[in-house]
């Protein structure tokens, strides 16, 4: 765990180098969000490669690192895909890839409203020992995060994951809600969950000077999430529920880096859980691949 | 009979291509945000912040000089945006043209987006 943490602590360290060093332009107008998504999708012809970490211990259970790698592409204006691959660490244990997820977001409305609505969609494959904790639904806890990942990882899920994103820029604010609904393809019930968010940059207006360190690269919110039963039992009893301030940092060269400690405030939640994420984004990238594009063309 | 079918076909389509000539892009703009004013007019510092963020968020896809690529991605120049209001423009940005791939700017704060459109108006 000591070595996971140092090398995350090195990575942190040599990406703070980099961005003092450089005065690279910055990047998009990302939230610093884990778990809630907003109605921002990636930019048309745009890759974000990003790297979302969770460590915890749970009780009863052993320190872990989770790692969700996503590569994220805006194949239109109003619609993004993208793939994770998932992966954990567990001292004492071992460490194993978890699975993959294919997701894509697509924004019915064309056009900025009070409440954006957006529609996502979520094919995964992935084994029991995840413990990315990117979505809690369900009856999610504790428990299914301190198995042996032997035992774990035998258990394979094909599952389909449906959100309603409803998003809202409002005077600097960002006030995002996602209801989440999940459903192992096998014979189990469908799962719900939830995750509200809100994010605000810490100045609005941009000093005009070439910065690391000015307040409008930094953003700052809450975010809450949590299971809501499923289809036999929807309630509160039994799930699991999170409140993580969020901290967002812009740095130069298209880099983003996210911080959030987030602290269970039920029984079957972790007591702790800390996240860090650092994001690259490549300009244009498709057109690496593609001389001419639909999407991206007016 | 048919010379009468085509007159009417041509009066109707010529009617219509008028109807949509004299149809503004910025026609959709509702009157409250068309009118209103950059509240970072005439500010030399706005400038050079929205140049910043110019350079951040536009330029990919407009060019550092804002001539678009002459075809699809279009020109800051046209004349069709230099008679926009400051209102229309700051609208715009918010909205974007997902159809047509210009993304909506609503996630950056308002400030930033009248600094990008004070940067736009100080352009040759």
């Amino acid at each position: 765990m000591n070595g996971i943490v140092s090398k995350s602590c090195q990575l942190a360290a040599l990406v703070l180098l980099y961005a003092a060093v450089f005065g690279l332009p910055g990047a998009a107008q990302d939230k610093p969000y884990f778990v809630t998504y907003t109605h921002d999708l990636e930019e048309p012809g745009n890759i974000e490669v990003e790297t979302k970490s969770a460590f915890a211990r749970p009780e009863k259970g052993h320190h872990f690192a989770a790692l969700a790698t996503e590569l994220e592409y805006g194949a239109r204006a109003w619609w993004t895909t993208e793939l994770y691959l998932d992966g954990q660490a567990t001292v004492g244990d071992s460490a194993i890839y978890t699975g993959f997820r294919w997701e894509n977001r697509f924004r019915p409305l064309m056009h900025e409203y009070p409440v954006n609505p957006v529609l996502y969609v979520e094919f995964e494959d992935i084994s029991a020992a995840d413990k990315t904790v990117l979505e809690v639904v369900g009856h999610d806890g504790e428990p299914d995060l301190i198995l042996p990942n032997a035992v774990s990882r035998a258990a394979h899920q094909h599952e389909g994951e449906l959100k309603l994103i409803l998003s809202s820029n409002f005077h600097d604010w960002n006030i995002s809600e996602n209801f989440i609904s999940e459903k192992n393809l096998g014979h189990a019930p469908w799962e719900f969950g939830y995750a509200i968010a809100g994010a605000r940059p810490l100045r609005s207006a941009a000093s005009g000077r070439v910065c690391t360190l000015c307040a409008e690269k930094f953003i700052a919110g809450l975010e809450a999430y949590g299971g809501l039963g499923d289809t036999r039992a929807l309630t509160f009893r039994n799930t699991s529920h999170y409140l993580a301030p969020v901290f967002g940092w812009q740095l130069p060269a298209h880099m983003r880096l996210s911080l959030s400690p987030g602290f269970g405030v039920t029984g079957t939640s972790m007591d702790q859980v800390y996240r860090f994420g650092l994001a690259y984004e490549f300009k244009d990238a498709d057109d690496m691949f593609f001389s001419r594009r639909k999407g991206k063309v007016w | 009979m048919v010379r009468q079918l085509f007159l009417t076909a041509f009066f109707v389509l010529s009617l219509l291509f008028l109807c949509a000539a004299a149809t503004s892009h910025w026609d959709s703009v509702p009157p409250r945000d068309h009118a209103r004013q950059n509240p970072f007019q005439g500010r030399p510092e706005a400038v050079s912040a929205g140049a910043l963020l110019y350079r951040d968020h536009c330029q990919q896809c407009h060019g550092a000089d804002a001539q678009g690529d002459g075809r699809k991605k279009p020109s800051l120049h046209s004349p069709s945006l230099q008679s926009a209001s400051d209102g229309d423009l700051e609208w715009f940005l918010r909205q974007g043209d997902l159809r047509h791939g210009m993304p909506s700017w609503s996630g950056l704060p308002q400030a930033q987006r009248w600094q990008i459109i004070a940067y736009l108006r100080s352009l040759p």
